[in-house]
């Protein structure tokens, strides 16, 4: 195929100029693009209005479709169980025998500790949840991890709040619309936790690998300390997420880091939880938590308690508690 | 199934001749409002490739600066720090008005090669500014990324093809 006719326009001057000009703006334009990359680099949340504006627009689409196809991930995942059924029943139902009984003593114990907050007229959040919601859409296309979630500022979802699901740790909002708000997940690389290890206190910095994973770094001199398996949850330093949600499961170590993968896969969650910041919600004035509240069911009986506590406690106070937290 | 013939004495609108590309890069950017939640860059970006299968289709379609608005309207979509794909593109559409003077016969290959380094310069760029606004990531993440979204510029290069004739038929 012969070339394409020419853009030059020969002699007309008029044609010239028309070209002339519209490169002179496509040249602005492109200027105009990278000083509005130089601003965010300064404050890069700065042109949060205009994106959740257009947020806005797509979100009935979005949730709409995510009513229809839930899971659009998954679907490996269930062709997988489905081979798998008869022998993973087995083994999911001992699993399940022996959690019922560790719940049973979590709900104990949970009770436990809120009678020994009480004694130490500690404060304790009376509900930390704001909003659950679901999370619509991604920056799919982009190196940048962010999740749309459909809430915004009207179901008091402001940006700074952790975002979990019931599995575990999904991201903090970034930026906030009127109903929809942009969660920067935690495999994002500018999303640091501080995380602990569940079975002992030791403590570490998770930092996302924008590929789906973390890397974890312990605060701790010497050799890494951080083995594959190892559960990570919230430490509670630094006051945005509260301690005990569990954040990652260790895959791998390479040198001095630890490569995790994150409990709640974005892509599974049904719901998420939009929750106060932690060092918000402790500086409530005391008093507010009801004393005839039940307790929830603790998210991981990992918080390592001292085995007195479980002894101490009867294991079945409150049976008619202790069934409606498992029930829940 | 390829659309029927023109009608005698028909000719299209011209909302028809000059929106439906534009609409159609729209829709392509707002692909990322499907609801898949990834947690790494997996999906081609749309906007781009048939931004560039437009303007190698048809060359006297556009001037360079339709990047500018369209660019725009992807950063907004995509979660690209804003002035990102503005800068990007403009400039892509600017390189391949320069190239199209250098070379002298063109057909699918041509296209095509134009069509890979313009998705290589816009992805390395759009990571580049998403790593000076705060994010991060290396060549190695957006590596599959560019490559599957090289393959699949023919795929949408003919939709487009497929679409202009329904574009100029009345």
């Amino acid at each position: 195929m012969a070339r394409p006719p020419s853009r030059r326009p020969g002699q007309n001057r008029k044609a010239q100029y028309s070209l002339f000009a519209s490169y002179v703006v496509a040249v602005t334009g492109a200027l105009a693009g990278l000083l509005l990359i130089i601003i965010a680099m300064f404050d890069p949340t700065g042109f949060a209005v205009i994106r959740s504006a257009g947020a806005e627009v797509t979100r009935p689409v979005s949730s709409g479709l995510k009513e229809l196809v839930s899971g659009i991930g998954t679907v490996d995942e269930r062709i997988a169980a489905f081979y798998k059924a008869g022998s993973q029943n087995v083994s999911l139902r001992r699993q399940v025998d022996v959690n019922r009984t560790r719940l049973i003593e979590a709900a104990a114990i949970e009770q436990e500790n809120v009678r020994l907050k009480k004694l130490l007229k500690l404060v304790d959040e009376e509900k930390d949840e704001v909003v659950a919601a679901r999370l619509i859409s991604s920056s799919s296309s982009s190196t940048r991890r962010l999740a749309r979630l459909n809430a915004g500022r009207a179901q008091g979802a402001y940006p700074g709040m952790p975002v979990r699901a019931p599995e575990g740790l999904i991201g903090r909002i970034y930026t906030a619309g009127l109903h929809t708000s942009d969660v920067l997940l935690l495999t994002d690389s500018s999303n640091v936790v501080p995380v602990r290890r569940s079975t002992d206190n030791i403590a570490g910095i998770s930092t996302g690998s924008d590929d789906g994973s973390l890397t974890v770094k312990s605060l701790t001199a010497g050799r890494n300390p951080f083995k594959p398996g190892d559960i990570l949850v919230t430490s509670g330093t630094g006051g945005i997420y509260q301690p005990n949600i569990p954040v990652a499961i260790v895959v791998r170590i390479a040198g001095d880091d630890a490569i995790a993968v994150p409990l709640a896969s974005p892509a599974r969650v049904e719901m998420v939880m939009v929750q106060r910041p932690f060092e918000a919600s402790l500086s409530r004035p005391a008093g507010t938590a009801t004393p005839g509240t039940p307790p929830r069911p603790a998210p991981v009986a990992t918080s390592a308690p001292a085995p007195a506590a479980i002894d101490a406690a009867p294991p079945a106070s409150d049976p008619t508690d202790n069934a409606a937290s498992i029930a829940r | 199934m390829i659309p029927q013939g023109p009608k005698l004495g028909n000719h299209p609108t011209r909302f028809r001749l000059e929106g439906t590309p534009v609409i159609t890069v729209m829709f392509g950017s707002m692909v990322t409002a499907l609801p898949v939640v990834v947690s790494s860059p997996v999906m081609p970006p749309f906007g781009l490739l048939l931004l560039l299968s437009w303007r190698l289709l048809r060359p006297e379609l556009w001037q360079a600066w339709i990047a500018v608005p369209l660019g725009l309207f992807d950063d907004i979509m995509s979660g690209q720090p804003l002035g990102s794909a503005m800068f990007l593109w403009t400039i892509t559409l600017i390189g391949v008005d320069s190239t199209e003077r250098q070379l002298y016969w063109r057909d699918y290959w041509q296209d095509w090669l134009i069509a890979a380094a313009a998705i290589i310069f816009c992805l390395s760029g759009g990571l580049l500014f998403a790593r000076l606004t705060g994010g991060g990531g290396t060549m190695m993440l957006i590596a599959p990324q560019i490559l599957w979204s090289i393959l699949f510029y023919p795929f949408v290069a003919r939709q487009c093809a497929w679409l202009d004739r329904w574009r100029i038929m009345a």
